[in-house]
């Protein structure tokens, strides 16, 4: 890529906006993923009993919500993330890339 | 094209040969870890219409790669969906589909713990990695890595992560084939393990990543269509009550362990033991370690990191990312009714359960058996079938991102200086692809006694510690220097291999070592090796004041603007 060119996108406010918007999105959903992940293999770690807890009557345990939660978590997290970038920062490309290439 | 008659012929020299030698190998051992069935003529036949399938497919795969684009990445014109139905083909191993069934089997919830682990890295590689490989990369993930670096020490410590990684998967894979084969098919090993590598070969060889990717999406379609039949067929027995369904798995593991001689207040606890968290993890370290092996390893696989340059965009990189991560979310939770379905029907059921208790032809016949169970003779062919279609798919994978890195890391860059023309480097990957499927083969028979369960873990692990530091720092970190990422790389490397070498699965139950004399005490090196990995590339980053550690530096800008708007990214298929 010519210099000027790179110059000129580093330079626009708008590429500005996408980088840290972006960048400040995938590390908070990044972070909360972990957290939720370790989170669970610590309870399961250090609170067994806890997972094993019935809810109710039955024998379906508290752990089980919980597992299942944490695969749906993973799919909507994932999803929340493409959303956004597939409308709002591929907007913001598109914009950036006319910008600088007119 | 001229040339594919001349290497059909070789070929079948090759395979001819190789045939005889491995008839002898097997002759001299013929004790398996499963025990082998009777020949299942269902099974084979469904598995012989799936070749055919294929096999017409990589034909007309075949028209359609003419180019080292075309070999590679599909000349980039595969949409987000399929390739997100082909990530999760590649992901899903057969290992996953029988392994965690069986592990559910066995210990219900902590099944649950050992598949969440295997999907938690999605989100990972979508937000940090997905759309910037996309619009840095063009074959490999090296052309990511050594975007901005001096080309020749990167690409060579990028082809020494892609073709360990690919080697300790593709045995677990191969030597997975041979066991399974036993099981389903009533062959030979090592009949197994020669048609797995044949077959991998012409699908690679022949078809490039357009056969390979449409395998492993009919793969994947079979796989989530059977096991969700399955599914279906289990909570349809409990009018889909899944209280219903917990609470007679609890009654049997109850029953067999009253029948075992344990009291009933024993009994009863252990019967409900499946419900919560069990013996899977032992020290916390060593869950946090291994959890970090899965979720990091993850973006660091080659094979999938690669098939993010099948798409044209940046957007179809995230929409692929979501589809796998979907399919594959949906897929961990179908093999864990699938495990509570074999604990209810399969092992109440004196068709399926040995005198002692176990499952005839071993543990991991949990959801084979179960198939029977609910769908009969001809589907328990169809799923055997697919396990078997299942490790076709995910060893030409590997075998294609272990030729990309021969052909586009080493023989183009590295020893061409990039002036390779596309028809040499194509024919480069080619041999490659031979010799990578022969070299799998000969490891498939080499191992077939050893216990590999260690190795899909340690290439995770290896994954982690050597190939994600060095794209996620080379990406992100604007002082990243190729001296640091080479060392760093290595480093997280060589310690990953070592620390599993020196831990007790590998030292102790592996080696045959006595038990406590593992000098590494933990089941998982990933918190240390990454650790190691990570520290390397920031220490000898930061203490680097050559020349070219400047000209590194300053690339960073130029490579950002292009990683977060695609701006001169090579459209894969703009060619």
């Amino acid at each position: 890529m010519a210099t000027d060119l790179t110059a000129r996108i580093a330079n626009n406010p708008k590429y500005q906006e996408l980088k840290a918007k972006r960048s400040r999105l995938g590390w908070w959903l990044a972070l909360a993923m972990m957290i939720v992940y370790y989170g669970f293999i610590l309870l399961v770690a250090f609170d067994k009993p806890f997972l094993a807890t019935r809810i109710g009557t039955g024998v379906t345990t508290i752990g089980m919500p919980i597992g299942l939660g944490v695969i749906v978590f993973t799919i909507v997290i994932t999803a929340i993330y493409v959303r956004r970038a597939n409308s709002e920062y591929d907007t913001l490309t598109e914009q950036i890339a006319k910008e600088a290439l007119k | 094209m001229k040339r594919l008659p001349d290497l059909t012929r070789q070929l079948v020299t090759l395979a001819a040969l190789f045939c005889v030698s491995a008839a002898v190998w097997a002759a001299g051992a013929d004790l398996g870890q499963a025990d082998k069935q009777a020949t299942n003529w269902t099974a084979i036949s469904m598995f012989a219409v799936f070749v055919v399938g294929t096999l017409f497919i990589t034909k007309w795969a075949a028209a359609k790669t003419k180019s080292a684009a075309d070999f590679y990445t599909a000349g980039g014109g595969i949409t987000g969906f399929q390739n997100g139905l082909a990530i999760a083909g590649d992901y899903m191993s057969a290992a996953s589909f029988l392994g965690i069934s069986a592990a559910v089997m066995v210990g219900g919830f902590d099944g649950l713990i050992y598949s969440i682990g295997f999907l938690v890295g999605w989100p990972v590689v979508t937000f940090l990695l997905a759309e910037r490989l996309r619009n840095l990369g063009k074959f490999t993930f090296a052309d990511v890595a050594a975007f901005r670096f001096s080309q020749t020490p990167v690409r060579v410590f990028a082809a020494s992560g892609t073709l360990v990684v690919v080697a300790f998967y593709l045995i677990a894979q191969m030597v997975g084939a041979g066991q399974l084969i036993k099981l389903l098919f009533g062959l030979e090993y090592w009949i197994a393990v020669v048609i797995v590598g044949a077959l991998m070969m012409v699908y690679v060889l022949f078809g490039g990543m357009t056969a390979t990717t449409w395998v492993q999406i009919i793969k994947a379609c079979l796989l989530l269509a059977g096991a969700s039949f399955m599914a279906f067929m289990v909570l349809y027995n409990f009018g889909f009550s899944t209280e219903a369904m917990f609470a007679k798995a609890v009654e049997v593991k109850t029953g067999i362990a009253t029948a075992a001689g344990k009291t009933p207040a024993e009994a009863a606890a252990q019967g409900f033991s499946i419900m919560g968290p069990g013996g899977f993890i032992k020290d916390p370290i060593s869950a946090i370690s291994f959890g970090m092996a899965l979720m990091f390893g993850t973006a660091g696989l080659p094979h999938i990191l690669m098939r993010f340059f099948t798409v044209p965009n940046a957007k179809e990189a995230r929409k692929s990312v979501l589809w796998a991560t979907t399919w594959i979310g949906y897929f961990y939770v179908l093999t864990f009714i699938i495990g509570f379905g074999a604990i209810t029907f399969v092992l109440t059921n004196p068709q399926f359960v040995d005198a002692k208790g176990g499952l005839f032809g071993g543990g991991n016949m949990a959801a084979i058996h179960l198939a029977n169970a609910v769908g009969g003779n001809v589907f328990l062919g169809f799923i055997s079938a697919v396990a078997f279609a299942t490790i076709l798919a995910v060893v030409a994978g590997l075998t294609l991102s272990g030729a990309s890195a021969v052909s586009h890391d080493l023989y183009a860059t590295v020893i061409k200086k990039g002036h390779a023309d596309s028809a040499a480097e194509l024919k480069v990957s080619r041999l490659t692809t031979v010799g990578l499927g022969l070299v799998a083969v000969v490891l498939g028979v080499v191992f077939e006694k050893q216990n590999i369960a260690f190795m899909v873990s340690l290439a995770f692990a290896i994954a982690a510690s050597a190939n994600f530091p060095v794209l996620l720092m080379s990406v992100l970190w604007k002082d990243c220097t190729t001296r640091g990422a080479v060392i760093g790389g290595f480093l997280g490397l060589i310690s990953s291999v070592l620390l599993t070498i020196v831990s007790p699965p590998v030292w102790e139950a592996t080696l045959g070592n006595p038990k406590g004399s593992a000098l590494f005490p933990y089941a998982s090196p990933a918190l240390f090796s990454m650790t190691i990995g990570f520290v390397g590339i920031w220490l000898f980053s930061i203490l680097d004041r050559s020349a070219r550690a400047a000209q590194d530096r300053g690339g960073f800008l130029a490579q950002q603007v292009r990683s977060e708007t695609g701006i001169g990214a090579s459209g894969a298929s703009g060619h």
